[in-house]
């Protein structure tokens, strides 16, 4: 079983894989958001006190939750690239970057479109906030470290300890912060207070989360893809890949 | 060469080097001063402004002159191939690049205490304020230091570094900057500050533990 597994760890084996793949993930992907969607904008009751905006926690939820497991899958992917030398696992991390900023980006600003009719204001320096546009910080200088280096294979070695160094220091931030938010705020905002939320409620929310992570497969199958065929591209089975052979 | 010999080699080196090039110290403390003095021509002269604005000011320059004074840590180093003979060499690089860190702490990490010291007193903070203004600074410079040492290892040698690394280093910085701050402010409002002492110390030891590992990772990486 193992061993099978190991297989896909060479880049032309994992770049056969990605390509039977990608469909699955991103057809599951669309169906998943779909139905989700639907589920979320009719089916979904309207929140007894916030009304019709409760419907932006359909995105902004599961783009949280994404923004937090892309970054772990990063680190996790980084370290494996560094340790065993695993190329595949390196072009993860790099296609993840930006997907990941980019979950993290959606969750402020669905969070502040949300915030504005419910808390009258686009933003509040709250510990969830915060702590997430830091998340975002990390993010970018991930990029940007990526972006400075040239060569892609020390890019992607640096990047994992940064990334290390940055998963870290997730925890440590979000609780620092957490602290300082209270200590400065009094009693912040919580969602999703003590009564479980209702079925008619959680389905689609539940379903919308699982459509991001196909969604996030999807589109990192890809992005690996192409950082694979630009790292690979003095290979033996790119040059034969790009001769027109299977 | 014994590893301990090796590591007062390279502290001796570094902090000869540094106390010869004395402008370059003064650099970011003359900026650190700068910085901080602009403040009341934006804000005003309202003392009681100045004093509840005061530590947070006084703080955040400090991260941003920290933050300057961290490309010095390899730069002429990379540049010379001095960097390349450290690898090579047969003593453990982590202990090598803390020698290092330790130097670059005390030339330019302890020159930021006194100088925060002087914009308090600009910014007239009560006398309860200074005491907890030295111990954070104490405690949190080391760890600006040590994680700003792993992070220019990771820099080293890149054009356009100086930007780059203020924008990898300064999201890691919030906490020291977060209990810091609390403990200044928990002081001037006559509270205990022992468990922002307490919290800073465990960031301090956590970065001693992990830093050094990870700049002699990321040397061997950007060198390799």
């Amino acid at each position: 079983m193992l061993e099978r597994l190991y297989k896909y760890a060479a880049p032309h084996q994992f770049f056969a894989l990605s390509r039977a793949l990608t469909p699955w993930f991103g057809g599951a992907a669309a169906a998943l958001l779909a139905v989700g969607l639907a589920g979320a904008l009719w089916f979904a009751p309207p929140d007894y006190q916030q009304g019709e905006s409760v419907r932006i926690i359909y995105v902004h939820v599961p783009a949280a939750w994404m923004s937090l497991f892309v970054y772990v899958v990063l680190a996790a992917a980084g370290i494996t690239g560094l340790v065993w030398n695993v190329k595949v696992a390196d072009a993860l991390a790099r296609a993840s970057a930006p997907l990941g900023a980019s979950f993290t980006l959606l969750a402020l600003a669905t969070g502040s479109l949300w915030g504005k009719p419910m808390w009258g204001t686009w933003w509040v320096w709250d510990a969830r906030l915060t702590s997430e546009l830091i998340l975002l910080f990390l993010y970018l200088g991930y990029i940007a470290l990526q972006g400075a280096i040239e060569d892609t294979r020390m890019a992607a070695r640096a990047g994992a300890v940064l990334a290390a160094i940055g998963l870290v220091n997730i925890p440590i931030i979000h609780y620092s912060v957490e602290w300082w938010s209270t200590l400065h705020q009094g009693p912040t905002i919580t969602r999703f207070d003590a009564p479980a939320i209702h079925a008619s409620m959680l389905v689609p929310l539940l379903i919308m989360a699982l459509g991001f992570k196909a969604f996030y497969a999807a589109t990192a199958l890809v992005r690996m893809r192409c950082e694979l065929l630009e790292s690979e591209c003095n290979s033996a089975w790119v040059t034969e890949l790009g001769s027109g052979g299977k | 060469m014994s590893a301990a010999r090796a590591c007062k080699a390279v502290l001796r080196r570094d902090l000869l080097l540094g106390l010869r090039h004395r402008a370059e110290l003064a650099n970011p403390l003359v900026f650190y001063v700068i910085v901080a003095s602009l403040f009341p021509f934006a804000v005003g002269s309202d003392t009681p402004t100045l004093a509840i604005i005061g530590p947070s000011v006084i703080w955040v320059c400090a991260l941003l002159a920290a933050t300057l004074s961290l490309d010095r840590i390899f730069h002429a180093d990379f540049d010379d191939g001095t960097l390349e003979q450290l690898i090579l060499a047969r003593q453990p690089l982590v202990l090598l690049v803390g020698a290092k860190t330790l130097a670059h702490w005390l030339l330019c990490g302890v020159p930021l205490v006194p100088a925060a010291l002087a914009l308090a007193v600009l910014y007239q903070l009560p006398a309860t304020a200074l005491w907890p203004m030295l111990s954070t600074l104490l405690l949190g410079t080391p760890v600006f230091s040590l994680t700003g040492t792993a992070l220019a290892a990771l820099t080293v040698g890149l054009s356009g570094s100086g930007v780059l690394l203020a924008l990898l280093i300064l999201p890691l910085y919030i906490p020291v900057l977060i209990f810091s701050v609390a403990a200044v402010g928990n002081a001037m409002n006559g509270l205990s500050i022992a468990g922002e002492l307490y919290f800073l110390s465990a960031l301090l030891v956590l970065a001693l533990t992990v830093m050094p590992f990870a700049a002699a990772a990321a040397l061997r990486i950007r060198l390799g």
